[in-house]
Formats: C-alpha cells, structure tokens, sequence
C-alpha cells in the first residue's frame, strides 16, 4: 500500500532529524547538525534491506516515490517564499556579502577535485 | 468574492497545488518554445518563485514573500523547509550508498572549507564597508555562510540588530546566486556526477541554495549535494562563534 511507502520516509525522516538534533544539543548549538543527511542514508539502508528481502512492493515504492517528485514543486514554492525583498533593502554591503564569497567557493569546486583526484 | 475569498482561504494549499503547477507548466512551455530548451523549465520556474518572492514581500512588507499575499497563504506549507526535507530525504531513494561512501571525506573537507572561503572574504568586504570591530565583522562574515549560521552567530557573540539583519540578507543573497547560477556554471566548474555534487553541497551550505540549484541542473545529482549541504548550517554554527570570532579578535583586537 502506498501509506505504506509514506510511512517508511517518515519512520527515516524523524529518525534522522532526532539524531541531527540530539547531535546539534551535545555540541551545544543551536542547529540540526546533519538531520537530513542521517535520514537519507537511512531510508538508503532501509529501502535496500527491504528490496533485498523482497518485501518492498512497488505500490509501496510508489509512495516514496511521489514525494521524490514533488521535489521541484516543493523548491518552487520554497523560492516564492524567501524573504527576497528584504534582502535587496539591506543594501549593496548584504549584496557583496553574499554573493562575492560564492563566487570563490564555485571556483573551490574544480580546484578541490582536482586535489583530491591526484 | 467572499465566496472566493473564503474558498482560498480555506483550501490555502490546494491553491498552491494548482498555482505551482502553472506556473512549472508556463515555465516550461517558455523554456522549450521560446529558449529551445537551454534553459531548464525548472530553473526559469525557480527563477519566476524568487521574482512572486520579491513582490510579495514589497506589496504585503511581510517577511514570507508570496505567502503573505491573502489566498497564497498556502505557499508557506508547501515551501515549507518540513516538506522540503521530507522531499528531499524521499529523492535518496535509487541513489547510491557506495558513492557517498567512497566520496564522504570530500564532503567532511568541503564542509570546512566551505565555511571559510565564505567567512573571510565576507569580513573583508564588511570592513571595506567601515566596520571595524570583531562583533560586527564575524557576524557579517557568518551570513555569508548560510542565513541562518549569520544571526545564530550574531546572537552568540552580542551583534545588534542591524547588523545581524544585514548577515541575513546576505545569507538570503547566496542563496538566490546558488539557486540561479548553479546551472549555468554547472558545466564550467564540472559538476555533473555525485562526487562533485557532495563537493558543491559543502562548499555552498546553503540547503535551499544547493537543492534548487541542482533541481535546476541534474534532479539526480540532488540527494549528493544534500547530503553534505546538510551538515553545513551545524558546521558554520560550530565554527563562526569560535574559531572564526578569534580569529578575528586577534586581528582587530575587540
């Protein structure tokens, strides 16, 4: 059933954001440390576990699998929502702030490949 | 119209539903028609979401862009960073274990680098812009990494207001450079497999910058960049109040 494939991503998702949580209170900050990353790597575990066993049906799959594409949608209006104009009214400084330091770190990319491939 | 009114009101999400799916359905109907394709449909729709953003927030002076507007209220749930990552967990799904395995070291080198390759330039062109003590100076310096590290980092070493707003918006600034420039750069920088996507997510940090840049890009290339991004806002929390705020201090004294 589809509920269930919802039910698995959910299972991951919470567990992985207590462990990002409980990992941001033992550094002492205030921020989920990694939330996102424990719980993919868990439903990644999980779904393989359950694909090996046999038991992941594809109506089961399809419910994992529909949240995996409403993705984009989800980011379109995450964009619609970001507080842009307040941004723009903090001024030429926020603006350099933001967007200069970028730039270097898109310049980072090739280069740490590059160092990391030899 | 109070008919209407209510109807919005009371179904705030389903009309963002449908208003998403006009606006990905104008989007691409421009990018293959009028662009031939050279420009994703989802990149120009992300593009279209930032603009509703800026006017949003200049009509209703709110803080959530569209959402603000009276029956888009929906917006706010959908775009919501709880759905968002619930998306993005889903989208793990079919995506290699053995590839971040084998590349996971980048992302932790990344990650580090990541948070100063932002931080300083960031303070130095605070200071070129006058400001001259440590507070001031690290806090701008962490809004450069995520829009969040900036204001944390701000509350923990005493930064005023105004300040830590400015680290905001420059948090919020590379964020919306990531989400629009990752495409177009994406070839010059070789970012099309994971091993370079886990690079580019801890580098950037910004999650909301990382996903919707690579959304823009390569969808598959999506949970790799997530992956490391995700680490980066504890990352620069961890190190912008400590290190970094020493490191500054040291310079310019307090």
């Amino acid at each position: 059933m589809v509920i269930y494939g919802v039910g698995v991503l959910a299972a991951c998702f919470l567990a992985g954001q207590f462990i990002g949580e409980s990992l941001g209170n033992l550094l002492g900050i205030e921020a989920n440390v990694g939330g996102v990353g424990f719980s993919m790597i868990l439903l990644m575990i999980s779904t393989q576990w359950f694909q090996k066993k046999g038991i992941l049906p594809a109506q089961t799959e399809q419910g994992i699998l529909f949240w995996s594409l409403m993705y984009i949608p989800i980011i379109i209006a995450m964009s619609a929502t970001q507080n842009v104009f307040a941004a723009f009214s903090q001024g030429i400084l926020a603006i350099m702030a933001g967007i200069i330091p970028t730039i270097f770190l898109f310049l980072c990319i090739p280069m740490l490949l590059k160092f990391l491939s030899k | 119209m109070t008919v209407l009114n209510k109807l919005f009101t009371v179904n705030a999400l389903i009309v963002a539903f449908l208003v998403v799916a006009i606006i990905t359905w104008l989007s691409t109907v421009i990018s293959q028609k009028l662009l031939k394709g050279k420009i994703p449909g989802a990149a120009i729709a992300i593009l279209f979401g930032l603009i509703l953003a800026f006017f949003g927030g200049k009509w209703t002076g709110g803080t959530k862009g569209i959402s603000d507007v009276a029956g888009l209220s929906g917006f706010a749930l959908l775009g919501s960073s709880m759905l968002r990552d619930f998306a993005v967990v889903a989208t793990a799904m079919g995506s290699s274990l053995k590839e971040m395995r084998k590349t996971g070291w980048i992302g932790a080198i990344s990650l580090v680098l990541g948070v100063f390759v932002s931080f300083f330039p960031a303070v130095a062109i605070a200071y070129a812009f006058g400001y001259r003590d440590a507070v001031s100076l690290t806090t701008i310096g962490a809004g450069a990494c995520t829009f969040i590290v900036g204001p944390v980092t701000g509350a923990a070493i005493g930064a005023n207001s105004s300040v830590i707003a400015i680290s905001i918006a420059a948090g919020v600034f590379k964020s919306v450079f990531v989400t629009i420039f990752t495409a177009p750069l994406a070839k010059w920088v070789g970012l099309n497999n994971p091993q370079a996507a886990m690079a580019y997510g801890g580098l950037m940090g910004t999650t909301s910058g990382v996903t919707a840049g690579l959304a823009a890009t390569d969808p598959k290339l999506v949970p790799y960049g997530a992956m490391t991004s995700t680490f980066a806002t504890g990352v620069g929390c961890l190190l912008c109040p400590s290190i970094c705020y020493f490191i500054i201090r040291f310079i310019f004294g307090n």
